[in-house]
């Protein structure tokens, strides 16, 4: 037998005007390596039919599932009950988000918007044969552009920060990853002008405040707050 | 009710929907994508080891092209693919990987000089060429000749995703999540749309459009321990078949030697690619004595069956959740696996808190084969049409047009995705630009009509069964009757006890009433859809009467070439059946390029001839001593295919001059 661990969920439907935000309190006993992936699945299927969350890989790559876990935000499925001594864990949706149904919130809108936004794109001019050698990249310089590649949208870093409180259309951590990562890309022909146009005001880059809970946060570890810094000292240079 | 109007509508929002997407937005057609979670969630980002494309940048991957990989993917499906299918992917491959690059894929590049390698458990040093210096890198992978799959760390899919979702996006290709498609909308024997449901307002929308392609991956969720995501529950197929749509080789399903115990997350199978092994209670390496010659790196079906063996003999570590082995990649080094394998590394300190890199056992990882790709899918054309239903596409892992037959080899899923969807993506947009349809809008209203009556009569059932313990049983049938080692008892109970769930789940209550939100309702109409898909699994197995690839039957140990060179179509004849119907659509060998013969690994004498695998390899071989000329008038004289012009192109390599 496991121990018993108490679930404290904030739930809430939107849509529905007889809805008003509650906590309900599920108990379950804990089985070996159990993430709350498996909690609330075990929750959904046996306790509560209609609690709603949002899990897809359940292996920490799609960043789907990011919420606030005793007021941390961060992904469900990496998360292990056995590392709360208590047993006992309140969840909330991510703050900043639109929220769709208790846990799960709508990350899909915010992220099109910041891309579109941001160009998230490789802008290029010339046409590429694909039937000839790929153009070369210095293998130092592809490792780089990897590492800012490794960023998974699951808003984290957004629900984390200060500025997407105050300012709706602020591009977050992860608005300003994208653009350095698409400024060290030797496939792109932007240049810094270019990102500037793009992110050269206080929903971009001039808006961050510098207070690294993105960082803090961040479920890739990504060193955001050394890009962001980067960024704004290029764009301010150029 | 709402209607909208396409001219391609794309379900799926994956590599492969969304490669299609951009070819149809390419050609100018109004294309409309719909996914069930914000794109950049789809399992394709889960791919992790990496993508085969026949480069020959690396020293090690020297001499490769379209060839050796064509012989590498029909000797992994063991003789069960479409050998022209295979054609139009190896050749078309190589571009596919150039176009991600110049979308911003972040592909490893060769360092020119000494680097240090382990091969064979042993620490080796290779060293690139200086005309290769920047050029796509590539790792080793199991059942291929050379190293061929290029890679992004571990975290390929993800990469490649991003990419395609963001050229999709700078196209300015339609994207709609949170959209379900529950039904095709048939007029007579076309496909014209799809009645879609919104899972935000639970509202249905009739998608009306010249051509539709189903790109929703795999079925691997009907299985109970499996490496896919939540969303991988074969739906896709499942409208297809309510829409009398035929499917192909659906008993073809792979089990990954490699995912880890308990929770079912899959570490790649680079790990073992770039030198990591297998171990057994003991520690002792045990691979290389069942495969002498490709050892750790066998084809995925041969490794996984031959762990399970090893277990057999008693070889396994007893766990809470049974018996397992260990992988090792301790041996790789410390750098090595915190550069080229971290999110192996992640995935394995964050949930069984062990680090892959600490020395020796402490390192190690528990492992056990378990579902992880469908080489099945709706049977479709080498263009990706289905075979009966006009207008009707598909591609990627969605699909079986037939690429991997019975076994799909490691680092040609993702690239298939991609390939299918640059290939098919073309052909389809070529159908859409040609088609015109005429539909009344009360045909339209009809079938949405049809679905909203289904959804309420859900809700208003009061039976007595659980939606959720009918899903648990069903995978835990599929798991346990309809596995890695399957035979004629178990897969006959599993059919009879599958239909009587069907049954069942007619007979269910729904807890809440709500039309929307109400994720218990969405299983109330998934369920009986994945049923339908586990169905055409567990029919086809209990037929087939022989062992190939990853379809292993116990009371049927050997290939069987003379009866069983074929492939399976399952389907439902009527919609109230409880189970499919199958046929059979033979293999003709005297066309192969490549007749069936011994894979190079797996149990030797182990297949039951088909006296015409003789004549046709004399015939190949007459064809071969006689042919002046390079090596692509050779492959034409031996299978001519068909394949766009500018796909068909030969692909540039150093040092290989242009006649091969």
């Amino acid at each position: 037998m496991g121990r018993e661990i108490t679930i404290k969920v904030l739930k809430y439907n939107p849509t529905d005007s007889q809805s008003t935000p509650t906590f309900v309190e599920y108990t379950l006993e804990e089985t070996p390596g159990m993430t709350l992936y498996i909690a609330l699945t075990k929750i959904k299927s046996s306790i509560d039919h209609d609690l709603t969350s949002d899990f897809v890989c359940r292996a920490g790559i799609c960043g789907a599932c990011g919420m606030l876990v005793n007021g941390k935000p961060q992904l469900a499925c990496r998360t292990l009950t056995s590392d709360f001594e208590g047993g006992k864990i309140e969840l909330l949706p991510l703050p900043t988000f639109k929220l769709i149904k208790d846990l799960s919130v709508d990350t899909g809108a915010w992220m099109e918007k910041m891309s579109l936004r941001v160009h998230s794109w490789i802008e290029k001019h010339e046409e590429t044969d694909l039937a000839k050698l790929e153009k070369r990249v210095e293998p130092a310089v592809a490792d780089e552009v990897f590492e800012l590649d490794r960023c998974i949208e699951c808003g984290i870093c957004v629900a984390s920060c200060s500025t997407a409180i105050m300012r709706e259309d602020f591009v977050g951590a992860v608005g300003l990853n994208r653009v350095a990562r698409f400024s060290i890309d030797p496939h792109d022909t932007r240049t810094d002008e270019d990102f500037y146009e793009l992110i050269g005001d206080d929903d971009g880059i001039f808006g961050c405040m510098s207070l690294m809970a993105c960082e803090d946060h961040c479920p890739k570890n990504l060193s955001l707050q050394s890009k962001i810094a980067y960024m704004r000292r290029k764009l301010v240079m150029s | 009710m709402q209607i909208k109007y396409a001219d391609a509508l794309i379900i799926g929002g994956g590599l492969a929907g969304l490669r299609s997407a951009i070819a149809t937005g390419a050609k100018g057609l109004d294309t409309i994508v719909l996914s069930l979670v914000p794109v950049k969630r789809s399992h394709s980002a889960a791919a992790q080891g990496g993508m085969q494309a026949s480069l020959a940048n690396s020293i090690m991957g020297e001499g490769d092209n379209e060839d050796v990989h064509f012989s590498d993917t029909v000797k992994g499906s063991d003789w069960g693919c479409d050998q022209e299918v295979a054609r139009m992917f190896v050749t078309t491959a190589p571009k596919a990987i150039r176009e991600l690059a110049a979308w911003g894929v972040p592909w490893s590049r060769v360092q020119k000089g000494d680097r240090e390698v382990v091969i064979n458990t042993k620490q080796t040093t290779i060293t690139e060429k200086e005309e290769a210096h920047g050029l796509i890198n590539a790792r080793d992978f199991g059942g291929t000749k050379k190293w061929r799959t290029c890679y992004t760390a571990d975290a390929t899919g993800h990469t490649m995703l991003y990419a395609v979702a963001n050229e999709a996006m700078r196209l300015g290709v339609k994207i709609e999540d949170k959209k379900e498609a529950i039904s095709l909308i048939m007029q007579e024997d076309q496909c014209v749309g799809a009645i879609v449901r919104d899972l935000k307002d639970g509202t249905l929308c009739a998608y009306v459009a010249k051509g539709t392609m189903i790109a929703t991956g795999g079925y691997g969720r009907i299985y109970k321990q499996s490496t896919n995501a939540t969303i991988c529950k074969g739906t896709g197929h499942a409208i297809a078949i309510e829409a009398g749509a035929y499917m192909g080789n659906m008993e073809a399903v792979q089990f990954h030697p490699t995912p880890i115990v308990p929770s079912g997350i899959l570490l790649t199978e680079g790990c073992r690619g770039d030198g990591g092994v297998l171990r057994d209670k003991d520690g002792y390496r045990f691979m290389p004595d069942y495969e002498p010659e490709k050892k750790d790196l066998a084809s995925r079906d041969v490794v996984s069956r031959r762990m399970l063996e090893h277990i057999k003999k008693g070889k396994g570590v007893p766990s809470p959740y049974g018996d397992h082995l260990w992988l090792d990649i301790s041996i790789l080094g410390r750098e090595h696996v915190e550069k080229n394998l971290r999110d192996v590394r992640d995935i394995s300190m964050t949930f069984n808190g062990i680090d892959p890199a600490d020395p020796a056992e402490k390192g190690w990882m528990p492992v056990l084969p378990m579902q992880h790709y469908s080489m099945g899918g709706i049977r479709v054309t080498p263009e990706g049409h289905s075979v009966n239903i006009k207008g009707l596409f598909s591609c990627g892992e969605a699909a079986c047009w037939d690429l991997h037959g019975f076994n799909r080899l490691g680092g040609n899923s993702v690239s298939e995705t991609v390939v299918s969807g640059m290939i098919i993506g073309n052909y389809f947009a070529d159908y859409c630009n040609t088609t015109e349809i005429t539909i009344s809008t009360a045909a339209v209203h009809q079938e949405l009509d049809k679905q909203q009556r289904y959804l309420e009569s859900l809700l208003e059932l009061e039976g007595e069964e659980n939606i959720y313990n009918i899903k648990d049983e069903m995978r835990r049938i599929m798991q346990e009757k309809v596995g890695i080692f399957r035979n004629g008892k178990d897969l006959e109970d599993a059919v009879s006890e599958l239909k009587a769930l069907l049954q069942k789940t007619k007979q269910i209550r729904i807890t809440k009433k709500e039309s929307h939100l109400n994720q218990e309702l969405e299983e109330a109409y998934k369920v009986p859809m994945m049923l339908k898909v586990a169905l055409c699994v567990a029919k086809g197995a209990r037929d087939r009467t022989e062992s190939r690839g990853a379809h292993y039957r116990e009371d049927y140990l050997k290939r069987d070439d003379a009866n069983w060179l074929n492939r399976t179509l399952s389907y439902w004849a009527a919609a109230d059946d409880l189970e499919p119907t199958l046929k059979y659509e033979p293999l003709d060998i005297m066309k192969m390029e490549m007749p069936p013969a011994f894979r190079g690994y797996g149990k030797k004498g182990n297949t039951i001839e088909n006296p015409l695998s003789q004549v046709r390899q004399e015939e190949v071989d007459s064809i071969v001593a006689s042919h002046q000329g390079d090596r692509f008038t050779l492959q034409e004289k031996l299978m001519p295919f068909k394949l766009q012009p500018e796909y068909k192109r030969q692909n540039e390599r150093i040092g290989e001059d242009n006649n091969g």
